[in-house]
C-alpha cells in the first residue's frame, strides 16, 4: 500500500494539489480531499473502461491494434484537405505541443475547447486587457467576492473553500470580513450562500455593468429598472464595490455565451479597470477543464494566438468566427476531424455536430465518449494526472506538474505518444521524414 | 566534429585580440587550440568578422507575463506571419515573437544566449515549459525576489543567513540563476493599489524599506557566491526626475562592495535617467548617471535603448503599468503573483515626433557613449519595451556612426535636441567595443566563463558577420553595419552550424543553465523543514508541487558555486 | 399545453459526477436527460416532475425528463451540457466562434407517452451518416 500526497486532481480549472490518494496494488482504493468529482474519477476512472484500439468497419466499431489504428489516423490526416484537430483541455501541455506540431504538419485547423467556453473572455483580453491576479492573492486580500455567470459549488466545488471565501489569509483575520455577492439568472446553491444574490434578467449582464459603472461614476440613470433591477440597488450595489479593499469577479459562461459574449466581458473589464481608479480589484475567469487554461497557453507561445489557429496556409493564422471549430463545422468545411481529450458530439450544437460525425473521424480518448461511438478510429489513451504525469495550468494560469500515481493498462500509452506515433506515420506517409 | 573557420578578422575583448586575422579551431562543442584541418570542415571567413555568439543580458521572451502580452496583442501578429520550412517551425512575430520564432531570429542575429530577466518563482513551471520551446540558444531565468514575503520577512527579523539560504533553495528548486529585484517593496503596496515613494518608506504589514530589502539581497547575493550581482529595476521607473532615486539605489548598496567588483547591476537605465520634474520639462540626466557610474566601479548599467516603432511593455512593475495606461488610454494587463510579484502590459508606439519618445532616445544612446568603461555598459533593447530585440543591429549602427545618429537627430522636435546632449557627442564605438558589450562583457558580468570568447576551453558558440573592415569604414557606411549584423553569414552553436546566410539550416535545442549554491547541509535542512508550514499559510499549492524537477528541462545545465554560509 | 420559455443550458454538479462515471454509464445520461423547470411552469403545461415533456426549438426538439425546482425563475429553463440539450442549439455564432448556450427561445409540451432515448439510441437517430 503505498498513499501519495498533495495529488493533483484531473477534473476542473481548480487543479487542487492537496489530494491524498491511497494505492493498492496498482489501484487506487482510497481518496482523500477531493470533492465530489475528483473523488468519483479517481475511484472509478478505470472501470468499464475499454483499453484496445477501435476500428470501424461494415459500420461498426471492432477492436485492433495500435499499429493498425494510428496507421488509419495517419491516413486519414493525410488525404485530407482540411482537417480539424480539437480538443485538448483534458490533455497535458506536452501533448497539446505534438498536437500543434501535427496540425502544422498536415495544414489543418487546431482550435481546443476554450472556443466554446471561454473564448469570448480572450476575445475581450485582445480588445481590452485583464486586471488580474493569482488565487492566491484573493485567499489573501479579497474582502469582496463576486461571482458572476457562474455556479462554483456546482462546476468548481472547492472553489470557496480552498480559494476565496475561507481559506487561512494573512490580512483577513476574520472569515466574516469577506462579502460574497452572486450575480446569476437562476438561484443556484453558491447564490444561496451569498450576502447578496443579484436575480439578474437573462442577457442583460451587459446593461447592468453599464449601469454600474454609471453608478460608480455617480452619473444620472434615467431609467427606473435596469437588467430587472431598481437603479437604487445597483447604486447600493456600486458603492459595495468602490468601498472594499479588495474587490474580485469571478466570471463564468453566463457572461461568455449569453447574448453579448465577448461584449460582456469587455464591458467587466471595462468597470474593473475603472474600479482600480478607486480601490484594488482583479477579474477571473473561473475556467472549466482543468487544462483549457493550458491550451492556450501552449498554443500562444507556439504560435501566437491561444485557439482556433489555421495552418492551411503554412503559417498561423486566427480569426474567431472563421477558424473557431463550430462555424467550420457548421460551414460543412472541414473533410476529416481528430478529436483529443475532449467530446465534441456531446458538447457542439447539433448543427455543428451534424457535420463532425459525417468527416472520416478519429477519437483519441481514455474514456469511450459520445463522439467514439460515432467515430471511424478510437484510440484509448493513458488517463493524465492518473496514470501518466504531465502539465496542465489551473486557471490562473498558474503551471502545476501532475503526478503519475498508477500504471496504465498494459499497452495503453499516453495522448503524447500516440500523437508522436501519428505524427511519425503521417511524415511518412507526406515523404518527408 | 571538427571546423575550422579560417582568415577571418577576429574581435575577442576577452582575450585582447583586437581584429586579428587568424584562424578558429572547433573539435565538438569547444574551441581548441589544435584540430586536424585534413578531416575539419573549413569555413572561409576571410574579409569577414569573427565574434563569439551574442549574448542578451535582459530580454523578455518568456513567462506567463510574456505570453499574455502574446495574446493581448493578437493584432501584432499579424503584420508579422511565419510559414513552416524544412528546417523551422511556424509562428509570429512581431514585437513579442512566438517561441520558435524568438529563438531562429536570435541566431539568425548571431546570438546563442539569452537572459529571461523577470519571472515569479511560482510560475517557474510555466517559465520552463516555454523556455522548453525556445531552440537555437542557451537561456536563463532571473526570478523576482524584490517583493517577496519570506525574503522581506527574514530581512526584517534580521536573519540575513536564513534568507540567503532560502533564495538558495529557490534559485536551486525552480531553476533560475540571478537573483532580480524589480520596484522592491512597492509592488506588495500596489496590490492593495497603493504607491509608496522613495528608498526609505516602509512597506505595510511588513516593516522594511525598499533600501532595506536591495541592501539585504545584495548581502545574500555575495554570501551565496552568486555568478551575477544582484538585477536591479529600481523604484520609480518611468517618471521625470527619478535621476535621483537612481543613483540613491546605486550608492546605498557602495558600502557593501569591495575589491571595486561590480555587485550591482542597474537594468534598462535609460528609463531611469530622467531629468526634469513632469513630461513637460522631462530632460536627460545622463551626465549624472554616467558620472556616477564612471567614479564608482561596483556599478553596471544596460542600456533599454529604445526604437521607434509600435512594441509592447511588460514588467513585474505592475503599478508603473497602472500608470502608463491611465496616461496613454492603452489597453491594460495586470496580474498580481500571490506572496512574490505583481506585472503589468501595455503596448505603446514609440514616436520620432513625440517629445517625450525622442527623448528617451537620446537618452539610451547617451547612456552608452558617456560611460567610458565598455566593460560596465551593456546593449540591451530591454526587449521588448524599449523594442524589439531585432532591431540590435540598428543600435550597433547609431553606437558606431555619429552620421546614423544624426540621420535620426534631425528628425525628431527640435526641444528634444535641446533637452538631450547626443547632438553634442563625436564618440563612435569600434567593433572591438560592440563585442565587448553584446557577448564579452556581458558574458564577463554573468560569471559565463566559457561564453562571449574564443580562447580554447570556450563553448563553440561562434557569429560571423559579413563585413569587411578593409572595405567599409562603419562611421561612414553604417547601413552595411546594420545589414552585416542582421543576418550572420554564419552561427555556429556548440560546434555546429546552424545559421549560414542569414537562413536557419539546423534547429538545434540550447542549454538551460541556473546556479546551485552550496550551503551548509544544516542550513538547508533547517531551511527546508521550516518551508512547509509557510506555504501552507501563504501559497495556494504545496511545496511538493512548487518545485521544478530537474529532469522537467529539455537540456538541464547547473552551475555549481560555493556559498559563504 | 405549449408553452414559451428560455432556454439556459450549464454545468450541474451531477453531470460533473456523472462524466466521470464514463460516458456510457446510466449516471451521465440522467444527469444530462433533464430539464429544470419552475413548479408554475410545470402546473401550466399540465406535467408533473418526473414526467416526461418535448422541448422544441427552431433548431431541433427533443424528449427529457422535466425536473421540478425553486431555483429557477417561471419563464425560463435549464438542461445540463449534454448530447439532448445540443439538439436544441444552434450553430451560427454571429462570427465570434461562440453559439449561444444561454438564452434560446423554446416551448415546452408534456409527452407522457414518449420515452427519453440513451445516449446511443440519439446518436443513431440524430447523426447516423
Amino acid at each position: 500500500m503505498v498513499i501519495y500526497e498533495n495529488v493533483l486532481c484531473s477534473v476542473c480549472g481548480c487543479l487542487c494539489d492537496d489530494i491524498e490518494v491511497t494505492v493498492e496494488e496498482n489501484k487506487i482504493v482510497k481518496v482523500r480531499n477531493a470533492c465530489a468529482m475528483g473523488t468519483t474519477k479517481l475511484l472509478n476512472y478505470y472501470k468499464e473502461r475499454n483499453t484496445k484500439p477501435l476500428i470501424k468497419k461494415d459500420g461498426k466499431l471492432i477492436p485492433t491494434n495500435l499499429d493498425e489504428a494510428t496507421s488509419k489516423v495517419a491516413e486519414i490526416l493525410v488525404n485530407a484537405e482540411y482537417p480539424l484537430i480539437y480538443g485538448w483541455s483534458l490533455c497535458s501541455s506536452e501533448a497539446i505541443k505534438v498536437g500543434i506540431e501535427l496540425a502544422e504538419e498536415v495544414g489543418g485547423v487546431i482550435d481546443n475547447q476554450a472556443s466554446v467556453c471561454h473564448g469570448p473572455g480572450i476575445q475581450a483580453l485582445h480588445n481590452s486587457g485583464l486586471p488580474t491576479c493569482t488565487l492566491g492573492e484573493v485567499k489573501h486580500r479579497a474582502d469582496l467576492i463576486i461571482y458572476w455567470g457562474c455556479n462554483p459549488e456546482d462546476a468548481h466545488p472547492r472553489h470557496l473553500t480552498r480559494y476565496t471565501l475561507s481559506p487561512k489569509s494573512k490580512f483577513i483575520k476574520d472569515p466574516k470580513e469577506r462579502k460574497l455577492v452572486v450575480i446569476d439568472v437562476r438561484n443556484t446553491i453558491t447564490a444561496k450562500k451569498a450576502n447578496l444574490f443579484i436575480n439578474i434578467e437573462q442577457g442583460a449582464d451587459f446593461e447592468l455593468i453599464s449601469a454600474l459603472r454609471a453608478a460608480l461614476k455617480f452619473e444620472e440613470i434615467e431609467e427606473e429598472r435596469v437588467a430587472g433591477l431598481a437603479v437604487e440597488q445597483i447604486e447600493e450595489f456600486a458603492e459595495m464595490l468602490r468601498s472594499c479593499k479588495f474587490g474580485v469577479i469571478f466570471f463564468g459562461q453566463g457572461l461568455t455565451q449569453s447574448l453579448g459574449k465577448s461584449k460582456n466581458i469587455e464591458a467587466a473589464i471595462a468597470l474593473v479597470k475603472d474600479l482600480n481608479d478607486y480601490t484594488k480589484f482583479a477579474l477571473i475567469p473561473i475556467r472549466g477543464h482543468y487544462n483549457v487554461a493550458g491550451a492556450n497557453e501552449v498554443t500562444a507561445w507556439q504560435t501566437g494566438f491561444p485557439f482556433a489557429v489555421d495552418f492551411s496556409k503554412g503559417y498561423p493564422w486566427y480569426n474567431p468566427g472563421e477558424t473557431t471549430a463550430v462555424d467550420i463545422l457548421r460551414r460543412g468545411e472541414s473533410d476529416a476531424a481528430l478529436i483529443v481529450g475532449s467530446d465534441p458530439l456531446a458538447h457542439f450544437p447539433k448543427e455543428a455536430a451534424d457535420h463532425l460525425a459525417k468527416n472520416p473521424l478519429a477519437v483519441i480518448d481514455p474514456d469511450i465518449s459520445v463522439t467514439a461511438l460515432a467515430a471511424d478510429v478510437v484510440i484509448p489513451s493513458a488517463f493524465t494526472g492518473i496514470e501518466v504525469s504531465g502539465t496542465a495550468y489551473r486557471m490562473d494560469r498558474v503551471g502545476l506538474l501532475m503526478k503519475k500515481v498508477v500504471d496504465p493498462p498494459e499497452g495503453v500509452l499516453s495522448d503524447e505518444e500516440i500523437l508522436r506515433i501519428i505524427l511519425k506515420k503521417v511524415r511518412i506517409l507526406k515523404g518527408v521524414a | 566534429m571538427a571546423l575550422l573557420i579560417k582568415n577571418g578578422i577576429v574581435y575577442d575583448p576577452l582575450n585582447n585580440i583586437n581584429g586579428e586575422v587568424m584562424d578558429i579551431m572547433i573539435d565538438g562543442n569547444k574551441i581548441v587550440s589544435s584540430i586536424n584541418e585534413s578531416k575539419a570542415q573549413v569555413i572561409d571567413a576571410s574579409n569577414k568578422i569573427v565574434m563569439a555568439g551574442g549574448v542578451d543580458l535582459h530580454s523578455h521572451i518568456v513567462g506567463p507575463k510574456v505570453n499574455s502580452g502574446r495574446i493581448l496583442r493578437v493584432e501584432d501578429h499579424y503584420k508579422d506571419l511565419v510559414a513552416k520550412t524544412r528546417f523551422t517551425r511556424s509562428g509570429s512575430g512581431y514585437s513579442i515573437p512566438s517561441t520558435f520564432v524568438t529563438g531562429y531570429r536570435y541566431a539568425i542575429m548571431g546570438y546563442t544566449t539569452v537572459c529571461e530577466p523577470a519571472n515569479p518563482p511560482l510560475k517557474m513551471i510555466a517559465v520552463h515549459d516555454e523556455l522548453n520551446d525556445i531552440p537555437m540558444i542557451d537561456k536563463t531565468s532571473f526570478i523576482l525576489f524584490g517583493n517577496n514575503w519570506i525574503v522581506m520577512e527574514y530581512l526584517k527579523e534580521g536573519k540575513i543567513k536564513e534568507c540567503a539560504a532560502f533564495i538558495a533553495w529557490v534559485l536551486k528548486r525552480m531553476k533560475g540563476y540571478v537573483i532580480k529585484i524589480v520596484d522592491p517593496g512597492c509592488e506588495e503596496e500596489w496590490k492593495w493599489g497603493n504607491d509608496i515613494e522613495g528608498l526609505d518608506k516602509e512597506v505595510n504589514n511588513f516593516g522594511i524599506t525598499p533600501k532595506e530589502i536591495i541592501r539585504g539581497l545584495c548581502e545574500v547575493n555575495k554570501l551565496l557566491s552568486l555568478p551575477h550581482p544582484i538585477h536591479v529595476h529600481t523604484n520609480m521607473l518611468g517618471t521625470p526626475g527619478n535621476y535621483r532615486i537612481t543613483i540613491e539605489t546605486m550608492d546605498c548598496v557602495k558600502n557593501i562592495a569591495n575589491n571595486n567588483q561590480p555587485l550591482i547591476h542597474m537594468t534598462h537605465v535609460q528609463f531611469h535617467s530622467y531629468g526634469g520634474s513632469n513630461w513637460a520639462s522631462l530632460s536627460s540626466a545622463t551626465d549624472e548617471i554616467a558620472d556616477y557610474v564612471n567614479k564608482n566601479k561596483h556599478v553596471t548599467i544596460d542600456m533599454g535603448q529604445i526604437i521607434f516603432t509600435d512594441t509592447t511593455t511588460m514588467t513585474a512593475d505592475g503599478s508603473f503599468e497602472y500608470k502608463l495606461q491611465k496616461l496613454t488610454g492603452e489597453r491594460w494587463v495586470n496580474s498580481d503573483v500571490e506572496v512574490e510579484e505583481s506585472a503589468g502590459i501595455v503596448p505603446i508606439h514609440y514616436r520620432r515626433n513625440n517629445y517625450v519618445h525622442a527623448v528617451m532616445w537620446a537618452i539610451g544612446l547617451e547612456l552608452a557613449l558617456l560611460v567610458n568603461d565598455p566593460w560596465r555598459v551593456f546593449m540591451t533593447t530591454d526587449h521588448p519595451n524599449g523594442g524589439p530585440f531585432t532591431y540590435y543591429p540598428k543600435v550597433i549602427s547609431w553606437l558606431m556612426s555619429k552620421k546614423a545618429r544624426e540621420r535620426v537627430l534631425k528628425r525628431i522636435p527640435r526641444m528634444s535636441r535641446r533637452r538631450t546632449n547626443l547632438e553634442d557627442i563625436d564618440r563612435e564605438y569600434n567593433f572591438y567595443e560592440i563585442a565587448i558589450i553584446t557577448r564579452a562583457g556581458i558574458a564577463k558580468i554573468l560569471g559565463l566563463k566559457n561564453k562571449g570568447h574564443l580562447a580554447p576551453g570556450a563553448d563553440a558558440d561562434i557569429a560571423i558577420y559579413d563585413f569587411n573592415p578593409k572595405q567599409y569604414d562603419p562611421s561612414r557606411d553604417y547601413k552595411e553595419v546594420v545589414r552585416a549584423f542582421s543576418k550572420a553569414a554564419y552561427t555556429i552553436k556548440d560546434g555546429e552550424i546552424v545559421v549560414k546566410d542569414g537562413e536557419i539550416i539546423k534547429p538545434v535545442i540550447g542549454k538551460t543553465f541556473w546556479v546551485e549554491s552550496e550551503i551548509s547541509r544544516d542550513l538547508e535542512s533547517s531551511i527546508a523543514s521550516s518551508l512547509n508550514e509557510k506555504f501552507r499559510d501563504y501559497y495556494t499549492v504545496s511545496v511538493d508541487n512548487y518545485v521544478v524537477p530537474k529532469d522537467y528541462l529539455y537540456k538541464p545545465w547547473p552551475i555549481q558555486v560555493k556559498a559563504k554560509i | 399545453m405549449t408553452l414559451k420559455v428560455l432556454l439556459i443550458t450549464g454545468r450541474s454538479l451531477r453531470q460533473g459526477v456523472g462524466k466521470e462515471f464514463g460516458k456510457s454509464d446510466e449516471k451521465y445520461m440522467e444527469s444530462v436527460s433533464l430539464c429544470e423547470i419552475s413548479p408554475k411552469d410545470l402546473e401550466a403545461i399540465g406535467a408533473k416532475s418526473g414526467s416526461n415533456i418535448r422541448i422544441k426549438t427552431q433548431h431541433g426538439s427533443v424528449v427529457v425528463k422535466a425536473v421540478s425546482s425553486e431555483s429557477i425563475k417561471p419563464g425560463m429553463i435549464f438542461i445540463p451540457y449534454g448530447p439532448y440539450a445540443n439538439i436544441l442549439l444552434g450553430g451560427d455564432t454571429n462570427s465570434s466562434g461562440m453559439p449561444t448556450f444561454k438564452g434560446v427561445y423554446a416551448e415546452i409540451e408534456p409527452a407522457i407517452e414518449e420515452r427519453v432515448l440513451t445516449i446511443k439510441e440519439l446518436v443513431e437517430q440524430y447523426y447516423s451518416r
